[in-house]
């Protein structure tokens, strides 16, 4: 019986079994988007002074609930189904160990929903982060370690299928890129989630007794081992997608497969570390353990991301000046397929991660500047540049090819996929701008009442600091909008977008297999290796994308000047000369 | 698994006799999952506990 499809449009093969588990991964996280954004409104709305929607607790209650769904449950699904794509669909192998696939995603289906019930019950406010000594109920832990140990079983699969696409010879020479990037998200996670058994699993257990005691600072070093290294999954995730992305769109190939592959490896090897910039200004731990680990291994770390930034757009630039696009330095952009949302999504998700969310990552990253901004509405603005632009919006454009590809259906309502990436992220940066601003000017994160009423130290806030908050939320109750889009786009498509085959029913894009009659391959094709690049060839003939350098330029003098204001400003909090 | 398996050859492809260490290591996966575990555990886990452990506890 054939176990394969082929996918008329684009040329991909599918495995049954794989096919139905990323549709259902992809699925899945779709909804706990739906929740986290529907969440996150709540936050932006509370936050936003003169709307000030929530009271305290609910609010607290609501932020729990929102970091969680967006950056743990909503990611790791998607990232789960991208996994399976990248070895079984890149590679043209069978998935290994289906079974225990499902097992993996019903343990993740059920931690899920565990820990949201936790969170709902009210007693397990206790942020994402859940510092001990703050307890949440027990289940509140038992969901995540259950989420867990799901997500570490889709990984094992993953390498898995590895394994077996080895064996039977699948493919020639090396993986290929975008595989070798979901590699090293793979293997992220592995030390992730054995970071995060490390210090849930005790902390369940003081959770019903059987712990006495959580040291706190403890729990935070061994916690962001956990916290910070799931960023760097989404990192890895996200620039294989970007990849994915530009290689489907322009037929571009990497400009260099060794330099992109040495950055990944630098992530392997570096950009763990840089887990320690979240205890930066921690007592306790020493100088030489800071200084290595946030210096040092960060910025070998921030290099491979700026590697990738560099040769993402560059590939892309290479590949429409082949067709003839060489109009002076931008033609290459200028005429890129900006109503294409597969496209616009990539490419907004790719300028947000690198001038938004990259400067401010390493400015928060140096430990001297980091006290400015420690623990302000400054952190949450950069990572939701990192990772609710970067990385959601990333998934966000690959949904757009996969509807029809994975899915079989056609786009619903096209016109409004196509302005979502830009309602999406123009809100978003909006709300990033301006939470910026009000963190330099010290408004608090994780904090309800920016008036401090009745407090017994009180502070007060300039003006400005309200209107920045007020803008802020305008940009985010847009980025709902945008968000909602997605949402109406991607489910809409499931259910009334046009079957572009017979058999793609209701149940069909929830996971069920199409009709027996769809699955015509036996065994793929060998992937054949790739051609070496032209780029490759004259390497010494100089930079083959100058329109990119020219973009990385700007991206260096905007930092500059940013980090010179951080530095100057540091001075003035502190007056030193 | 059905008998047409055969439509994979399992012929020889060529390979350059001699890999290089890095396109051995970029190959590997597990090597590098090992390598990717390893240098967090110890330079930021171990490093961190041991610091923290060896602190005095206030009197
Ligand atoms: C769609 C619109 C979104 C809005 C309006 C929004 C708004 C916010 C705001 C205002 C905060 C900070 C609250 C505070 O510290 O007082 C926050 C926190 C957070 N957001 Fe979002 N967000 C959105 C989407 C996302 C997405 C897509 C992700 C992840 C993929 C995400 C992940 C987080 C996380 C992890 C936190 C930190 C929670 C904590 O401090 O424990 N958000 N969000
Ligand atoms: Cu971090």
């Amino acid at each position: 019986m054939a176990q394969f499809r082929v996918c008329p449009d684009s040329g991909f093969y599918f495995d049954k079994n794989a096919e139905s588990l990323m549709k259902a991964n992809a699925v899945a996280g779709a909804v706990f988007l739906l929740i986290a954004g529907l969440l996150g409104l709540g936050v932006i709305l509370t936050r936003w002074q003169e709307v000030h929607l929530l009271p305290a607790d609910v609010f607290y209650q609501v932020l729990t609930g929102h970091g969680i769904n967006a950056l743990i449950f909503w990611i790791i699904f998607f990232e789960i189904a991208i996994l399976y794509f990248a070895s079984s669909t890149l590679l043209r192998t069978r998935l290994a160990a289906p079974r225990w696939a499902w097992l993996g995603f019903a343990l993740m289906i059920i931690g899920a929903l565990m820990n949201n019930i936790a969170v709902l019950q009210g007693n397990s406010s206790v942020m994402m982060t859940s510092y001990a000594p703050m307890q949440a109920a027990p289940h509140f832990y038992l969901g995540l370690i259950l989420f867990a140990v799901g997500a570490l079983i889709g990984c094992m699969v993953f390498f898995g299928t590895l394994v077996i696409a080895k064996e039977d010879r699948t493919y020639e020479g090396s993986v290929p890129l975008v595989t070798f990037g979901a590699i090293t998200a793979a293997i992220i996670a592995v030390f992730t989630i054995a970071s995060g058994a490390i210090i849930l699993i005790p902390t369940f257990l003081w959770s019903i007794g059987y712990v006495g005691h959580i040291d706190a600072a403890m729990y935070r070093v061994i916690w962001w081992g956990m916290g910070h290294s799931s960023q760097q999954i989404n990192v890895a995730a996200h620039v294989s997608v970007w990849y994915l992305l530009v290689g489907v769109l322009f037929g571009a190939r990497p400009m260099s497969e060794k330099v992109s592959r040495m950055a990944f490896l630098l992530y392997i090897l570096f950009l763990q570390l840089a887990c320690a910039h979240h205890v930066l200004v921690d007592p306790g731990l020493s100088a030489e353990f800071k200084v290595f680990n946030t210096s040092y291994a960060m910025y070998l770390a921030v290099l491979a991301s700026m590697i990738h930034g560099l040769t993402v757009p560059g590939s892309m630039e290479v590949a429409q000046r082949q067709k003839g696009l060489t109009k002076g330095m931008f033609e290459w952009l200028r005429k890129a397929p900006w109503g294409n949302p597969v496209f616009s999504g990539f490419f907004l998700s790719l300028v947000i991660f690198g001038f938004l969310g990259g400067i401010t990552g390493v400015v928060m990253g140096t430990e001297q500047i980091n006290l400015i901004i420690h623990n302000t509405i400054y952190v949450p603005a950069h990572f939701h540049a990192t990772v609710a632009v970067g990385t959601t919006l990333a998934f966000m454009a690959l949904t757009y090819l996969l509807i029809p590809v994975l899915f079989r259906r056609q786009t619903f309502l096209p016109w409004m996929a196509k302005w979502q990436p830009y309602v999406f992220s123009a809100g978003m940066t909006l709300m990033i701008l301006f939470m910026l601003g009000a963190g330099t000017l010290g408004v608090s994160r994780r904090h309800w009442d920016m008036d401090f009423t009745g407090a017994m130290l009180a502070f007060e806030y300039p003006g400005t600091a309200y209107t920045m908050m007020a803008v802020a939320g305008i940009g985010g109750v847009l980025g709902v909008l945008g968000g909602v889009m997605y949402l109406v786009v991607t489910v809409g498509s499931l259910l009334f977008g046009k079957k572009l085959d017979e058999s793609a029913g209701l149940l069909q894009g929830f996971g069920v297999p199409l009709a027996p009659s769809s699955y015509t391959v036996e065994q793929p094709e060998r992937l054949p290796m790739a051609p070496k690049l032209a780029v490759e060839e004259h390497g010494s003939a100089g930079f083959e994308a100058p329109g990119t350098f020219v973009l990385a330029m700007f991206l260096l003098v905007c930092f500059v000047v940013y980090y010179f204001i951080n530095w100057d400003y540091l001075a003035s909090v502190w007056p030193l000369s | 698994m059905s008998q047409e398996e055969t439509v994979t050859p399992q012929d020889d492809l060529p390979r350059p006799e001699r890999v290089p260490f890095f396109q051995r290591l970029l190959d590997n996966p597990f090597l590098l999952l090992f390598l990717g575990v390893v240098m967090p555990t110890v330079f930021y886990i171990m490093w961190g506990i041991m610091e923290i452990a060896t602190l005095p506890v206030a009197p």
